[in-house]
């Protein structure tokens, strides 16, 4: 094969993105497995009886007992449980809450949704915010940058159910626009969504804001210029890559904060969803849920960083593989 | 009609409170070559970019005549401009690799130029992009376009970034520093292709600290030097009778076979610049402090460097020429017991240097010091001068081997009282040249020059046996390159140090070594008496090498 054909070969492979990518998403799957494994071993290792653990708050009664027995297999030897915990979970059987006295699936898959919608819509708002006041202001040293700037250190500073409160105060109570509490559709998002996107928005405003900047003092920037674009052509052209980069290392983080944000924004709006199921799941001591909970959260954390990480090879090509 | 004609021009930054160009004349005419050669901080660069109105933000630009393509550009807006830049005059800046942008493939770069200024129909933009590749000599031209900067070489996307320049195909061409960051061959192939643009009618500015390089391609010369022309004529006529001292100064500076043994700054006096002889340096010929046999190191399947031996005496210099990627400085990783050869062994005075465990060197590392290109990157950013220059103080004095133990103890037990360290460092600034102030300010804020010194100071801190050069003058100007020379030159002698000096610059190597290796993917090609080598070359390689480097009008001292 002559060296023609060969860089000419298109596709994923030829990119240099087939080894990457796969070892991203082997890292995620080991992840989720140790994730797994700590969630048991917490089981395990928490003082007292595996049983008492496992009933919490609930009933305690003999048949109870006998069905624990029988579902987690504590008959039986250690290594045998372990690897039975992990057949059930790739078959995506979470146990049964014993205080709820329903399926784990089953009462994740009801209050899963409303938070990934608040997730969503707060997302959304965060990023969109966010290259709005980045584009509107990078490099330009004037009075709306001094005042974005501040804005977004404010929001930063800020926790997001005090934000939350605020908004209700000014929006809900005074103004009446949007309601104050439940899931009515879309108008009940518009707060918490707000309440838990500005802190995003903050953050990513000010990385991307300082990305535009230093990428449009790189030479390339003064080349680009030189050819007659216009000033928006560079940033939007050139620049804008430049400062996704380290954005993008931010989603990680943003996760984390979206998930944690949730919880209390949640309480504050009164609006159901994990953080409820959350927060009752650690009250009544209902161990099963619980660790359910870990596992969603270290999904959601991988599945954002194998994200990430895909679109650090979409944008860089530096960090494909070069051949 | 001239393509430019500026009277005056005057460029500050008043908010840095500086006044970059002080009344700069300046003409382009069509189909002429115009180089602008100053050193760093000359307002070269500056002088350059207003042009084409990119001087930069918070920039004052006066002139009594600013005349851009027959119009007068004094009353400029962004958007007359912006039809100029790339359709008038096309820009090639140093290095490539960062003047393309990175993320974004050669051919999207190139293709940004035709879009701009609608050259061709959007759907002729890829046939064109692939036909300016090839104009510019880049072979396979359709696979290129799609690659990225960083998967070309330094040569290819310096003709990249030239396609780019005359993608609109403007009647001047604006070159700063086209081929600094460049080996001598891959320098000689881009200069020659800005010849060929020349020949076809365009104009050339080029922009440049190195006399030599222009000589070959300007038609005329213009010195500048803080931020005014001091002397300026036909490029034959500068080189060879200038008129100027600083020129003179410029000329002698650079090093070359005929300036061996002596200073390379000198004094110009009375119209001539006077060389000044260095002092006489002795070699001990009787015992090799440093012995290099059968040298090879391997990364992964590559291997890197291959069968290399030398050895090296007291007192002597021994060269390293080389192409980047030849190997060099992973020799000098070797020798620095900072890689372990896959086989082969070095010697250090008689003993084994490698091939044993770290702990066997540690005690011995001070009779071996490095002093690398780019002293900044060498030096922790939050330590001051005097604390960089002490360092090797502490282990040098607290290196009597067998004393462990409280390794957290304070600086006055663990080595020398703090009052010799202060005047040992003291001591060692003034041999370097720098004030003893120097030592409480932090090397960022030295200049290039300065910083250069600080290294070799932090070098001769423990006396050494050998030092390895790595480059050490390639980031440098050449007067500040002139000095930084002559000070290892004068040290050299007085300590009778043995020096290994790695550099791709042909001149310095042979202005400092006694003996030199050529070497060329991984091995040594040639090696030999430097002037036997250079003179005499015997391997095509090095013939290839001594061809390729830009000679100037000889200037005679």
């Amino acid at each position: 094969m002559s060296p023609l054909t060969l860089t000419r070969r298109r596709g994923l492979a030829a990119a240099g993105w087939l080894g990457p990518a796969a070892r991203r998403l082997g890292a995620g799957v080991a992840v989720l497995w140790a994730a797994a494994t700590a969630a048991y071993l917490a089981l395990m290792l928490a003082p007292g009886d595996t049983i008492d653990v496992l009933i919490g708050d609930g009933l305690d009664t003999p048949e109870r007992r006998a069905q624990i027995i029988a579902e987690w297999g504590l008959d039986r030897s250690p290594l045998q449980q372990y690897g039975d915990y992990l057949l059930r979970l790739l078959q995506g059987d979470l146990g049964h809450s014993y205080v709820l006295q329903r399926g784990v699936g089953e009462i994740l898959a009801s209050q899963i949704w409303p938070t990934v919608q608040l997730a969503l819509t707060a997302a959304t708002f965060g990023v969109l915010l966010a290259l709005v006041l980045a584009l509107a202001t990078a490099g330009r040293r004037s009075w709306l940058g001094g005042l974005v700037g501040l804005s977004e250190l404010a929001v930063v500073s800020v926790p997001p159910f005090l934000v939350g409160i605020l908004l209700l105060a000014v929006f809900s109570f005074t103004l009446g626009w949007f309601p104050v509490s439940g899931d009515r559709g879309f108008v009940s998002l518009v707060l918490p969504g707000l309440a838990l996107g500005l802190q995003i928005a903050g953050v990513l405003g000010q990385v991307l804001r300082e990305g535009l900047e230093r990428a449009l003092e790189e030479p390339f920037a003064v080349t680009a210029r030189s050819r007659g674009i216009t000033e928006w052509r560079l940033v939007a052209g050139h620049a804008l890559r430049h400062a996704l980069l380290p954005a993008v290392t931010l989603t990680g983080w943003f996760t984390g904060a979206l998930l944690g944000g949730a919880i209390i924004v949640e309480a504050v709006f009164g609006r159901p969803g994990l953080g409820q199921v959350t927060v009752g799941a650690v009250n009544s001591k209902d161990l099963p849920l619980v660790m359910a909970i870990v596992l969603i959260s270290a999904l959601a954390y991988v599945t954002a960083s194998t994200i990430v990480d895909l679109a650090y090879l979409a944008i860089d090509p530096r960090l494909r593989r070069s051949r | 009609m001239s393509l430019i004609d500026i009277e005056d021009l005057r460029v500050g930054f008043p908010r840095a409170g500086v006044e970059a160009v002080r009344g700069v004349s300046l003409s382009i005419e069509a189909g002429e070559c115009v180089a602008i050669v100053g050193e760093s901080g000359s307002g070269k660069s500056v002088t350059a970019r207003t042009l084409v109105g990119l001087t930069g933000p918070g920039a004052s630009v006066t002139a009594a005549r600013f005349t851009v393509d027959g119009r007068d550009a004094l009353g400029f807006g962004a958007r007359d401009w912006r039809r100029l830049r790339g359709r008038f005059a096309g820009l090639v800046l140093q290095d490539a690799l960062t003047s393309l942008d990175p993320l974004r493939t050669v051919g999207d770069e190139i293709a940004e130029a035709l879009a701009t200024h609608d050259v061709v129909p959007r759907a002729a933009r890829r046939e064109r992009v692939i036909e300016l590749l090839d104009a510019v000599g880049v072979p396979e031209p359709e696979v290129r376009a799609r690659q990225y900067a960083h998967q070309l070489s330094g040569g290819l996307r310096q003709r990249a970034l030239i396609a780019s320049a005359i993608a609109a195909d403007p009647p001047l061409i604006i070159a700063d520093e086209p081929t600094t960051a460049l080996d001598v061959t891959v320098q000689a192939q881009i200069l020659r292709l800005l010849a060929a643009r020349k020949a076809t009618g365009s104009a050339l500015l080029m922009i440049s600290h190195d006399l030599a390089v222009v000589s070959a391609i300007a038609d005329r010369v213009l010195v500048m030097k803080d931020g005014v022309i001091v002397e300026e004529g036909e490029t034959g006529r500068v080189l060879a009778r200038p008129r100027h001292d600083y020129t003179r100064l410029l000329l002698a500076a650079v090093p070359s076979a005929i300036s061996r043994g002596t200073r390379l700054s000198t004094i110009a006096a009375g119209g001539i610049a006077l060389r000044t002889p260095l002092p006489e340096r002795t070699v001990d010929h009787v015992a090799p402090i440093l012995e290099a046999s059968g040298l090879t190191a391997v990364y992964g399947s590559r291997t890197v460097v291959d069968d290399v031996s030398f050895e090296v005496f007291p007192g002597e210099t021994l060269g390293i020429v080389g192409e980047s990627g030849s190997g060099k400085t992973t020799v000098a990783r070797l020798v620095l017991g900072l890689l372990e050869p896959a086989s082969g062994e070095v010697l250090l005075g008689g003993e084994p240097w490698s091939g044993i465990p770290e702990r066997g060197r540690r005690t011995r590392r001070s009779r071996i010091q490095v002093i690398s290109q780019n002293p900044l990157g060498s030096f922790d950013p939050r330590y001051t001068v005097g604390h960089l220059v002490a360092e090797p103080l502490r282990g040098a004095s607290s290196g009597s081997g067998s004393r462990r133990g409280a390794p957290f103890g304070s600086g006055s037990r663990r080595g020398a009282p703090a009052s010799w360290r202060k005047d040992r460092v003291a001591e060692l600034l003034d041999r370097v040249g720098l004030p003893a102030d120097v030592a409480g300010h932090h090397p960022r804020r030295l200049s290039g020059g300065q910083r250069q010194r600080v290294a070799i100071a932090r070098a001769l801190a423990t006396r050494p046996d050998v030092l390895v050069c790595d480059e050490p003058v390639s980031a440098l100007d050449v007067s500040i390159q002139a000095q930084v020379l002559d000070l290892l030159a004068e040290i050299q002698a007085a300590d009778g140090t043995a020096m290994i000096f790695i550099s791709h610059d042909l001149g310095v190597v042979h202005h400092v070594a006694d003996r030199v290796l050529v070497m060329r993917s991984g091995q040594v090609v040639e090696d030999g008496y430097v002037d036997e080598v250079f003179f005499l070359p015997e391997h095509d390689y090095t013939r290839e090498l001594l061809g390729a480097v830009p000679k100037p009008v000889s200037a005679g001292p």
